[in-house]
C-alpha cells in the first residue's frame, strides 16, 4: 500500500557533469560510487583538477569503491566513516565555496536528502544540484504525529520508532526535513493495520 | 477590463531627473492608499491620448512599504511609439490617470545569500524600489549600474549617498568606465542571486556570461520589457466573435484588438508573463515571434502568439477569439 501520484516526490535526473562549472563537489554514498565511476570518461584532467570527492561507503562496505573513487585523481578526495562525517565536511566546503560551483549527491534517498539540506541552508537551489538515485530504495520517514525521524525504512506500514504508531509510507516529500511523511494507518480503529509489505528495497 | 482594475490617479508631482528622464508620481483620486507592493513590481499605465489609449508598463521605484503614492521614471525613448512622448510632452501635474495594480515579473529570490544587481541605463528603476527592500530586511546587496553619460544616468549620486560607495558601484561609457563582468561573476560566494534589467545587448550578454562562469541558470534573473515593434499592416480574422481586425504599422494586435472593444488578458503587455497567450486556428504566413514568454518549440509549432509583441506577415491568420 502506498499512495502514489504526489507532486513532491523528487525526480533524480542522474549525475551529468557541468563542463562549464568552475569547481565540482561529488558527495557519494555507497552504490552512488558508480554514478560516478561511470562517467569517468566525461572527466578530463582540467574537470579533475577542480573536482572534489566526498565519499561514504555504508552497506558497500568491501566492495572496495573507496579505491576506485581515489585513483579517478581528483584535486581532493575524502572517505568518511558515517554520514554525519561526510555532511560535515560538506558543510565546510560549501561554506567558503563560490558561484560557479556545482554539487553532485548521488546514494540513496536518505543520504541525498540529507546532504541537499546542507546546499539549501548554503543558499543553493535545489534545482540546481545534480542527483542521482543509487543503492537501495529504502525511505528516510519522518513520522507526522511525533516529528521523529526514522532511517532505511524498507516496509509500509512501519512502526515508528520513535513513538511506535504504525504508519503509512506516503511519497509526500519534505526538502526541508530531507523526509517523506509517514502518517498513522489504523487512527480510528486501533489495532487494525494491514500487514507491512517490502515496498522499498 | 482584463488587467485588473484600474485605479484612478492624479499626478502630483512632474521631476526631471537627467537627460530625457522624468520621474512621475501618482496618488490615488480617493485620497486612499496604494496597494503595497514588492520590489521589482510594475503598473501599466493607461495614457489617454485624444481617446487613442495607449498601455504601457513601467517599474515602480518608490519604496514599497509606502503606500502615499507610486513613482515611476520614464526616459524619452527616441523611437518612441508614442508612450513615452505622451508622458514628457503631455503629462502635467494635476492630470488625472489610470494606472493597474502592480504585478512583480522580476521577484527577487528571498532565499538567496546575496543579490547582485546590473543595472543598466533606465534599468535602474526596478532596482531602487529593490533596494529599499533589501536594506529594510538587512539583506546583503550590491548594485553596478552602467550608464552612458553622467547626465544621462538618473539617480547615480542619491543612490551612493544612500547606499555607500561599498555597495552601489557607477560606470560610465563615456569615461571608458565598464562592468567587468566576468570578475565579477567569479568572485561571488556561494548563493548568489544575479538580476539584470537594461539594454538587451546587456541582458543577453551578463547572462550568457554567466552560463559560461558556471553558474546555475536558476540563480541568474532578467527583466526586460519588450515594446511592440513597428512592422508592415496586416489583417486577423477572430474566429470566435466573428470580427476582422487590421493592424496598423504602429499598432500592436493586442492594441488593435482592444481598439475594437474586445476584452482580451494582459498583464505586462512586453512578452514576458504569458497573460495574453493567444491560440492560432489558421496561419498561412509567418508569425513574427517577439516574446521571450513561448518556448523555441511552441514558437516552431505556430500555434500560440503573444498578442501584445508578436506580429504577422502573409495571407491569413485566424485566432481563437
Amino acid at each position: 500500500m502506498l499512495v502514489e501520484g504526489i507532486k513532491s516526490r523528487p525526480v533524480y535526473k542522474g549525475l551529468s557533469i557541468q563542463p562549464r562549472s568552475r569547481r565540482h563537489i561529488f558527495a557519494l554514498e555507497g552504490e552512488g560510487a558508480h554514478a560516478l565511476l561511470e562517467r569517468k570518461a566525461e572527466l578530463d584532467d582540467a574537470a579533475l583538477s577542480r573536482s572534489e570527492i566526498l565519499y561514504v561507503a555504508r552497506g558497500s562496505q568491501a566492495k572496495g569503491y573507496d579505491e576506485a573513487l581515489r585513483e579517478l585523481g581528483a584535486q581532493m578526495f575524502f572517505a568518511g566513516p558515517t554520514i554525519a562525517t561526510l555532511l560535515f565536511r560538506l558543510k565546510g566546503t560549501l561554506a567558503t565555496a563560490h558561484m560557479g560551483t556545482r554539487l553532485y549527491i548521488a546514494g540513496t534517498e536518505g543520504f541525498i536528502g540529507q546532504a541537499m539540506m546542507v546546499a539549501l541552508d548554503h543558499g543553493m537551489d535545489h534545482a540546481s544540484i545534480v542527483t542521482e538515485h543509487r543503492g537501495s530504495l529504502a525511505r528516510r520517514v519522518q513520522c507526522v504525529h511525533c516529528k521523529g525521524i526514522t532511517e532505511d525504512v524498507t516496509h509500509s506500514p512501519f512502526p515508528c520508532s520513535h513513538c511506535g504508531l504504525p504508519l503509512l509510507v506516503r511519497d509526500h516529500y519534505s526538502r526541508r526535513l530531507g523526509a517523506f511523511q509517514g502518517v498513522n494507518i489504523d487512527a480510528e480503529e486501533p489495532g487494525s493495520a494491514p500487514d507491512p509489505e517490502e515496498l522499498f528495497l | 477590463m482584463s488587467g485588473g482594475i484600474e485605479i484612478p490617479v492624479r499626478v502630483t508631482q512632474v521631476t526631471p531627473v537627467a537627460h530625457r528622464i522624468k520621474r512621475f508620481r501618482f496618488e490615488r483620486l480617493d485620497g486612499g492608499p496604494m496597494p503595497y507592493f514588492s520590489g521589482g513590481a510594475h503598473i501599466i499605465v493607461s495614457m489617454n491620448d485624444n481617446g487613442h489609449v495607449r498601455r504601457n508598463a513601467y517599474s515602480l521605484m518608490s519604496p514599497p512599504y509606502d503606500c502615499s503614492a507610486y513613482e515611476i521614471s520614464v526616459l524619452h525613448v527616441e523611437d518612441s511609439r508614442g508612450g513615452s512622448s505622451f508622458m514628457h510632452e503631455k503629462v502635467r501635474e494635476g492630470d488625472e490617470m489610470r494606472v493597474s495594480h502592480p504585478v512583480n515579473l522580476f521577484q527577487p529570490d528571498w532565499r538567496g545569500r546575496k543579490h547582485l544587481l546590473i543595472a543598466g541605463g533606465i534599468g535602474i528603476t526596478p532596482f531602487i524600489a529593490m533596494m529599499e527592500q533589501f536594506s529594510r530586511e538587512g539583506a546583503h546587496f550590491e548594485l553596478h549600474y552602467a550608464v552612458r553619460t553622467r547626465d544621462r544616468g538618473a539617480y547615480c549620486e542619491d543612490l551612493v549617498a544612500r547606499y555607500g560607495p561599498h555597495r552601489v558601484k557607477i560606470y560610465c561609457d563615456a569615461e571608458d568606465n565598464r562592468i567587468p563582468v566576468a570578475r565579477l561573476l567569479d568572485s561571488q560566494p556561494l548563493g548568489t542571486h544575479l538580476y539584470v534589467c537594461g539594454p538587451a545587448g546587456m541582458i543577453d550578454g551578463v547572462l550568457k556570461a554567466g552560463l559560461e562562469a558556471g553558474w546555475p541558470e536558476q540563480n541568474l534573473h532578467s527583466e526586460r520589457f519588450l515594446s511592440s515593434q513597428p512592422g508592415k499592416p496586416f489583417s486577423i480574422e477572430l474566429t470566435r466573435s466573428g470580427k476582422t481586425i487590421h493592424v496598423g504599422h504602429h499598432e500592436s494586435m493586442l492594441e488593435a484588438i482592444e481598439a475594437a472593444g474586445i476584452d482580451v488578458p494582459f498583464l505586462c503587455r512586453g512578452g514576458a508573463c504569458g497573460q495574453c497567450e493567444t491560440m492560432v486556428t489558421v496561419c498561412d504566413g509567418k508569425l513574427l515571434h517577439n516574446d521571450v514568454y513561448l518556448s523555441d518549440e511552441e514558437k516552431a509549432s505556430g500555434r500560440k502568439v503573444m498578442l501584445c509583441v508578436s506580429r504577422f506577415e502573409g495571407n491569413a491568420l485566424h485566432l481563437d477569439l
